[in-house]
């Protein structure tokens, strides 16, 4: 019988058995379905990381590294190469790894999988199906750990952060990258990213375009024909634009991958596509933790390894505290806020302030976000320069404000 | 040089390779493309349906009902999934309930077994998310789903390690007869032989031109898919048709033996195999699917996916002796219910031949296959196949739990596979949720291994897929 | 003025440079903002990030970068550079890999163990 099992080795695995180890837990297993500690963060080599976190802008494996230095001075159970395969409410976990198929089970379970990419599938692009169309992570993963390149001339569709970040990559290691197709009005990605990754090498940016077509010659793309679309993303006749390309790299959207939290009959929440989570990270199952992609898509590592923490904190008092919280509240969410993380907040809590994160669909200028009670009284607020969907907005909500809310507080946003 | 030579190894072609393998005589199976099942083949609902739909007396009838009788059987020798959960004829008004009528009367004169008219409650018994305008269904028990990939592949197979020479990517050139011998020219090389069996959907026509008369013309028609997540395939029970109607076939609803959902499909007469899907059409399909289903969530859509039938221009399937070219027979115009039928069309093509001479079955020959399937077996099979080979340990596709044990696999099998479509194909690595966007390159690189060749050289699928054009830092910048 | 996002950190902030004035920036929320704003109108650089060969190890590429921030325009040269260099297994994070690459005083390390 384990304490806690971690479920994946990512940032968000490694920060909350770091932290779980720290807080005085002692029979710790983290499941990693690589080869090697890290998770996407070892296909991740460019830099960004650790500025929070370390004070110091780190590549991926750097970052990583640090956790995984940590965790080699620790008696945490690392076991690599290994699937959970299925997980019941009752923290008994099934692995899979080449020495057989085995049952474990701990007193708390952090669940840690991270996420997936959207597919050409779930926006439907038309066209032929050849070879040539990629995810942006999958790419990045054959050049930064195999060294191949998928293509020679690239459009890049979406301008979510890995996409730029392959428009540099696929750039600096020799091909041609000649667009970016962006369907709303506005980056997905990080401003900065805009900056480095497309404007220094002089990649133009197609807002609301998408891609209409895609055309093969031989089995393998030979062109995209790209159409500005209009506020309502209807296509605008007569914009077509012909690029011709060997290549079309997907950067549209992260999912956070919830099937074995399914399996624990743990609720999801339709919004995030993760679970539903209380202030201290833990899923509808008692005891059940998570923390990290799978439970959001997040901006940067940094946040994602200091959710872990919280998550892991709390697995702690799980397992060695006695429950002080004896109801709970809801957290609701205005438009354009499409959702919150947590969604519901135990009370009483001996924690000062509860952090609530969320994104917006929207771009707004200077506005002041509030959360209101119940009886639709303002309890507190926070003016912002601006909001964006490209960055995941946080709120500190002093739990002194909310302590006598029976159920629910409910945050918006007013433009100024 | 061979007695027999069949041209395309998609269902039929390797239908009639397995039935024909079991007699002494020697076969080749030619196929233009990499891999068997790579045309209308791998891009369809997977339906082998009942039998109800085509006219009596027709070829189509005959070899429908046929069809689906053997299919089960035979999917339980090879080891392919299969699942006979049943369809439903949906009807909205009274007409439609007319139309019902005579599909039962139909289908009663073709043979068709259990059929059965219901009303709407007992429809909604049997799916329960049906759209609010059902008003009654046609129930055929006998309709059932498979994989139309494993199948053919399961057929071709077999039909190898009785003998049959596959031919891979041979694309037929031409074809001379001399003295009652046929010489066939593919891209590869010459082979020669007495009887040809010309089973290459939609360029049968084209095949059969090379040597004979304008018997026939086939018309390639495009249908196009959504297939969704597995979420999704939770919601459908049967195979889910709409009445035919003056808007012809609608769109069909199934669940897929793998789990998903598929949704399609439309009909659009192409030019040539065009295989692009297109943004008309698959708004078409989102529209009338909601007739049967109105609560399919399309934002779980895993994959677009279009198949080009080949119907001929005869209404029914072309099963003869070419009246222009003695020993020179047609297989084609396989347009639904192609797949259904692909099997006892092989089966019967061993009478025609008995006509000319007399082959014997062969005293031993293999009419089954099994297959390791890791995520289907129980606790303790998993750690008996580990003990035996520690690859089953590993999972390669996270999303369907194909293990790198059972892509190791396919290469000890007798057709291996040459791209990562074709380890798809067997597998089913790479068709989950996130459609190879993790397992691809761990695939890649088992292919790449397996099959002795550099990067550049990985195929997606068919010839000229190649998936990785350079090494970093050496493009041309 | 000169309008320019920050790539310090993830924040991005809109940076004004004020070319007639000794490039005072404005716009910051932080001191790597004033130093990055005048760099990058002046002497824009940049830390590369790329990868080179690795023999006997878990992967193909060992990542790298530079040690300091190259001159902008010299990152695809520098990318360029590194074409024929081959590591063996073990690496060390922060180990030199290149010594001052293509004579700009910088060196290419590696950015993990392996």
């Amino acid at each position: 019988m384990y304490d806690l099992i971690v479920v994946g080795a990512g940032p968000a695995g490694l920060s909350a058995a770091l932290t779980a180890y720290e807080n005085g837990l002692k029979k710790i297993l983290v499941v990693e379905r690589d080869k090697e500690m890290g998770g996407i963060l070892n296909q991740c080599i460019h830099n960004g990381f650790g500025l929070h976190l370390f004070k110091k802008e780190l590549t991926g494996p750097e970052f990583a590294g640090r956790f995984i230095e940590k965790i080699k001075e620790t008696d945490i159970e690392i076991m690599l190469d290994t699937m959970v395969l299925d997980m019941d409410k009752n923290k008994n976990v099934y692995i899979l790894n080449t020495n057989g198929y085995k049952k474990l089970s701990a007193k708390a379970i952090i669940l840690a999988m991270g996420c997936r990419e959207r597919t050409r599938g779930a926006i439907a692009t038309p066209g032929d199906r050849g070879a040539g169309v990629y995810t942006a992570g999958a790419a990045q993963r054959y050049m930064n750990m195999n060294g191949y390149s998928v293509g020679n001339k690239v459009v890049i569709l979406g301008s979510g952060d890995i996409g730029l970040i392959m428009a540099r990559r696929m750039t600096l290691e020799g091909a041609k990258v000649l667009a970016c197709i962006e369907i709303n009005p506005y980056s997905a990605g990080l401003r900065r990213n805009i900056k480095q990754c497309l404007e220094d090498f002089d990649i133009p940016l197609y807002l609301s375009h998408t891609i209409t077509d895609i055309k093969c010659t031989n089995n393998r793309v030979s062109k995209v024909i790209i159409s500005k679309v209009d506020e309502a993303y209807n296509i605008i006749e007569g914009s077509e634009i012909e690029i011709k390309c060997d290549t079309v790299l997907l950067s549209i959207g992260l999912i956070p991958e919830n099937e074995l939290s399914k399996e624990a009959d743990i609720t999801i929440d339709e919004r995030t596509k993760g679970p539903v989570v209380y202030e201290n990270m833990e899923t509808s199952v008692e005891g059940i933790f998570c923390c990290g992609n799978v439970v959001q898509v997040h901006d940067l590592a940094d946040n994602v390894a200091m959710e872990a923490k919280k998550a892991a904190k709390a697995a702690c008092k799980y397992i060695l505290e006695e429950k002080t919280f004896v109801r709970e509240i809801k957290v609701e969410a205005n438009k354009p806020i499409t959702y919150t993380i947590p969604q519901k907040i135990h009370l009483p809590i001996e924690e000062k302030v509860v952090d609530i994160s969320f994104r917006t669909n929207k771009v707004l200028d200077k506005c002041v976000i509030k959360v209101t009670n119940s009886n639709g009284e303002v309890v507190c607020k926070y003016p912002r320069e601006y909001v964006i969907p490209a960055e995941l907005e946080k709120i500190n909500v002093p739990v002194s404000l909310i302590k006598d809310e029976q159920n629910s507080i409910t945050i918006y946003i007013e433009e100024d | 040089m061979y007695d027999v030579i069949i041209i395309g190894a998609g269902v039929v072609g390797c239908s009639t390779a397995y039935w024909l393998s079991q007699y002494e005589m020697s076969i080749a199976l030619l196929e233009t493309h990499n891999d068997v099942a790579n045309g209308t083949t791998k891009a369809n609902s997977g339906c082998m349906h009942a039998g109800y739909d085509p006219q009596p007396g027709s070829l189509m009838a005959k070899y429908n009902v046929e069809g689906s009788l053997m299919a089960k059987e035979l999917c339980e020798k090879l080891d392919v999934p299969y699942s006979n959960d049943g369809s439903l004829v949906l009807a909205y008004n009274q007409q439609d309930r007319q139309t019902l009528q005579e599909l039962y009367k139909r289908g009663i004169e073709n043979g068709v077994k259990e059929l059965y008219i219901l009303d709407e409650k007992e429809t909604r018994k049997l799916e329960p998310l049906l759209s609010e305008k059902v008003v009654g269904s046609l129930y055929a028990k006998t309709s059932a789903i498979i994989d139309p990939w494993q199948y053919t592949i399961a057929l071709a197979e077999v039909a190898v390690e009785n003998g049959v020479d596959l031919k891979l990517s041979n694309e037929v050139k031409a074809i001379t007869k001399e003295n009652d011998i046929f010489t066939i020219t593919t891209s590869k090389g010459q082979y020669r032989c007495k009887y040809i069996i010309n089973a290459a959907g939609v360029y049968s026509d084209v095949v059969h031109e090379m040597i004979g008369e304008k018997e026939f013309t086939i018309i390639p028609v495009r249908g196009q898919y959504f297939l969704l997540d597995k979420n999704e395939g939770e919601k459908v029970h049967l195979t889910l048709f709409q009445c035919p109607s003056k808007y012809g076939k609608g769109v069909a609803v199934c669940p897929t033996v793998h789990g998903n959902m598929i949704v399609g499909p439309d009909a659009e007469t192409v030019q040539f195999e065009d295989l692009a899907t297109t943004t008309e059409a698959l708004n078409y399909i989102k529209e009338r699917s909601a007739l049967t289903m109105d609560c399919i969530n399309f934002r779980d859509n895993i994959r677009n996916f279009a198949g080009v039938r080949a119907r001929s221009d005869r209404q029914d399937f072309i099963i003869e002796e070419s009246k222009s070219v003695k020993n020179f027979y047609n297989l084609a115009g396989m347009a639904s219910p192609g797949l259904t039928a692909a099997c006892a069309i092989g089966y019967h093509v061993i009478d025609w031949l008995n006509t000319k001479e007399r082959f014997v079955k062969k005293e031993n020959y293999k009419e089954t296959r099994k297959k390791v399937r890791f995520k289907d077996l129980s606790f303790e099979e998993k750690n008996e196949m580990i003990a035996k080979n520690p690859a089953y340990g590993r999972i390669i596709c996270r999303c369907e739990q194909v293990t790198e044990g059972e892509i190791l696999d396919c290469f000890n099998s007798p057709i291996p596979p040459q791209s990562i479509d074709g380890i798809k194909r067997r597998t089913n690595a790479g068709m989950g949720r996130c459609q190879s966007g993790f397992c691809g390159e761990k695939v890649a690189m088992i292919l790449k291994e397996k099959l002795n060749i550099e990067f550049n050289e990985i195929l997606l699928d068919k010839e000229g897929s190649n998936i990785l054009m350079s090494k970093a830092k050496e493009g041309d910048y | 003025m000169i309008e320019l996002i920050c790539i310090g950190c993830p924040r991005g902030c809109k940076l004004l440079i004020d070319e007639n004035n000794d490039y005072t920036v404005t716009g910051h929320s932080c001191q790597i903002g004033v130093e990055y704003g005048k760099n990058e109108v002046l002497n824009p650089t940049r830390v590369l990030t790329t990868i080179v060969k690795i023999e006997n190890a878990i992967h193909n590429c060992l990542p790298v970068k530079s040690s300091k921030p190259l001159p902008k325009e010299k990152l695809i040269e520098v990318s360029k550079a590194l074409k024929e260099v081959v590591v063996k297994s073990p690496v060390k994070t922060n180990e030199i890999i290149v010594k001052n690459i293509l004579n700009t005083g910088i060196d290419i390390v590696a950015t993990r163990d392996m």
